[in-house]
């Protein structure tokens, strides 16, 4: 669904991705580890365009998207739960979904749209609750969620989120993933990127572990999560532990 | 007349004039909302609006309501092409050069305005009548009740087009984060074309409702957009309820201290408060802390 060859990034002269090839494919969650700074952040937002300054090959259902913009890219089906929600802070929760499905007005009837919106309803019913709340006044769990509602209500093929459980207390935390898992199993995919290796690699089926632009490790989730180098630089506390 | 009738003449007249400048600020807002570009060709806009109507409609003779939307639509025309010209080419402008610009702009249609119609003052005729309604010993010009009427109107359009429209609410979420705007697929460019455009608009109305009362030149412009902006600040800047409360407080101040001090200072009430608001208090009476601070372009 989505293949990655040779992507390099920059910002005005510093180059953050130092070619990075990767591949999803249909149906699968993929997870992308690696520490602060390393180029997660910059490799989502290559991919739905938000840094455009990026050559390489960027392939969607086999289109190459590398010189689109966020609003084509979009429009193809690619959804970004960004770093940090980047809600609409101001706004109702309800209005932060309906502009989840802004690029679908035109051409999606709008009983469709509604549907969708019961359905991210039906998976957060927090939100339901919450509908006519402004979205900023919402706690960090909820603001999480609706950020993936909002990117839901784009009908994305491909979902890329970026550290969804950034800043939460363990038990919103677990019910982030359990979210992750039930879009899974409803045959979404995932591309994610988390700080919480342990986490993400337990619901991946592949990861990448990405260090200073490149990527340095790639495998099956399950074998990285016994992989000592991974272990030891990722999964620290844990393996402290163990030792002490 | 008594005194008693002698202030609400005044008051009739405050709420005239703060009418106007409420509506002058909902057009700075709507820029400033979705752009953080305070916008000083808005009181050109206010301009325009009122020349384009007395043009349209008392030489070349064009009814009255065909004028008044044709008015309308020249002007918010006008307001677009200034985005598409002069900000839309631009790159991470910053926001001195975004003020300069707008000077440049102001300038400019003030020098065109001149030659196209000349430096002469122009008068338009009331919507309906002249003849004064007595209310308690004060009076009230029909032109008043248009005034309040279509402040009124275009308030609960905005209210309309702000809430409950896709479009409203594509451009609100531009305004509250960019980024996100653009992830979703909004067309973050448009939005801002759209708010120049709907600014211009709201500006030239203003300037049609109140050429009756105050003529027209072409150097009215600059003068409104300093009440104007003022009172955006006083209302706290992107509050539009704010805008309107706070027009309707400077306008009753001015004809207050017109009446009772001396008309000659009540060009400098307006700007006393923006320094005011500016030193106590700079997010305005209804303007959040974050509002009072610059945006980032
Ligand atoms: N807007 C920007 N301008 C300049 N440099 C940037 C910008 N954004 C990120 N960088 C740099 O690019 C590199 C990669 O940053 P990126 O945000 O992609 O890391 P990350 O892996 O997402 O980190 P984290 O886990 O902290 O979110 C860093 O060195 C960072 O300083
Ligand atoms: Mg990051």
């Amino acid at each position: 669904m989505l293949t990655i060859r040779n992507l390099k990034s920059y910002y005005g002269r510093m180059q953050a991705l130092k070619g990075v090839s990767l591949h999803v494919e249909e149906g699968e969650v993929v997870s992308l580890i690696g520490a602060n700074g390393a180029g997660k952040t910059t490799l989502l937002n290559s991919i739905v365009g938000l840094v455009s300054s990026r050559t390489g090959q960027i392939l969607f259902s086999d289109t190459d998207i590398i010189q689109r913009n966020p609003r084509q890219i979009i429009r193809m089906g690619v959804s970004l739960v960004p770093e940090g929600r980047q809600l609409f802070a101001p706004l109702t929760v309800i209005e932060n979904l309906i502009l989840g499905a802004y690029q679908r007005y035109r051409k999606d009837k709008k009983s469709e749209i509604k549907s969708d919106l019961e359905k991210v309803f039906v998976l957060f019913p927090i939100l339901k609750e919450r509908k006519s709340q402004i979205a900023g006044t919402l706690s960090g769990g909820e603001q999480q969620m609706l950020a993936i509602g909002r990117s839901l209500m784009a009908k994305p093929k491909l979902i890329l989120m970026d550290e969804p459980s950034m800043g939460l207390a363990p038990l919103i935390t677990t019910q982030i993933f359990q979210i992750i898992s039930e879009l899974h199993k409803q045959g979404t995919t995932i591309l994610l990127v988390e700080q919480n290796a342990e986490a993400a690699l337990r619901i991946s089926s592949r990861a990448y572990v990405i260090e200073t632009g490149r990527v340095v490790l790639q495998g099956m989730s399950q074998e990285l999560l016994h992989n000592q180098e991974v272990r030891r630089a990722y999964l620290g506390r844990e393996y402290k532990e163990v030792w002490e | 007349m008594s005194l008693g009738s002698q202030l609400l003449q005044y008051l009739f007249t405050g709420i005239t004039l703060g009418t106007i400048y409420g509506m002058v600020a909902l057009g700075f807002n709507i820029i400033y909302s979705s752009t953080g570009i305070i916008n000083l060709a808005q009181g050109e806009f206010v301009m325009l609006g009122g020349m384009m109507m007395i043009y349209l409609t008392t030489i070349i003779k064009l009814p009255m309501v065909v004028g008044f939307f044709l008015s309308i639509l020249i002007v918010a025309l006008m307001g677009a092409l200034f985005e598409r010209g002069a900000i839309h080419p631009l790159k991470n402008p910053s926001v001195i050069t975004l003020i300069i610009i707008t000077i440049a702009a102001s300038i400019l249609f003030k020098g065109g305005a001149m030659f196209a119609w000349g430096k002469e003052t122009f008068a338009l005729p009331a919507f309906s009548g002249e003849e004064p309604v007595r209310v308690l010993g004060a009076t009230i010009l029909p032109q008043t009740l248009w005034i309040l009427g279509i402040m009124a109107a275009t308030v609960v359009f905005l209210i309309f087009f702000f809430g409950f429209t896709l479009t409203g609410k594509a451009m609100r979420a531009c305004a509250a984060n960019r980024t996100a705007a653009s992830l979703v697929g909004i067309n973050v460019k448009t939005m801002v074309l759209l708010s120049f455009a709907l600014s211009a608009a709201i500006g030239a109305t203003a300037g049609i409702i109140i050429a009756p009362i105050a003529l027209m030149d072409y150097n009215r412009g600059t003068m409104l957009a300093v009440k104007g902006f003022s009172v955006a600040v006083l209302g706290g800047l992107g509050s539009n309820v704010g805008a309107v409360v706070a027009g309707f407080i400077i306008g009753i101040m001015e004809s207050l201290g017109a009446g009772f001090i001396s008309s000659g200072y009540k060009d400098a009430i307006a700007l006393v408060v923006l320094l005011l608001v500016l030193f106590i208090k700079p997010g305005g009476l209804l303007g959040s802390k974050e509002k009072g601070e610059f945006k980032k372009f």
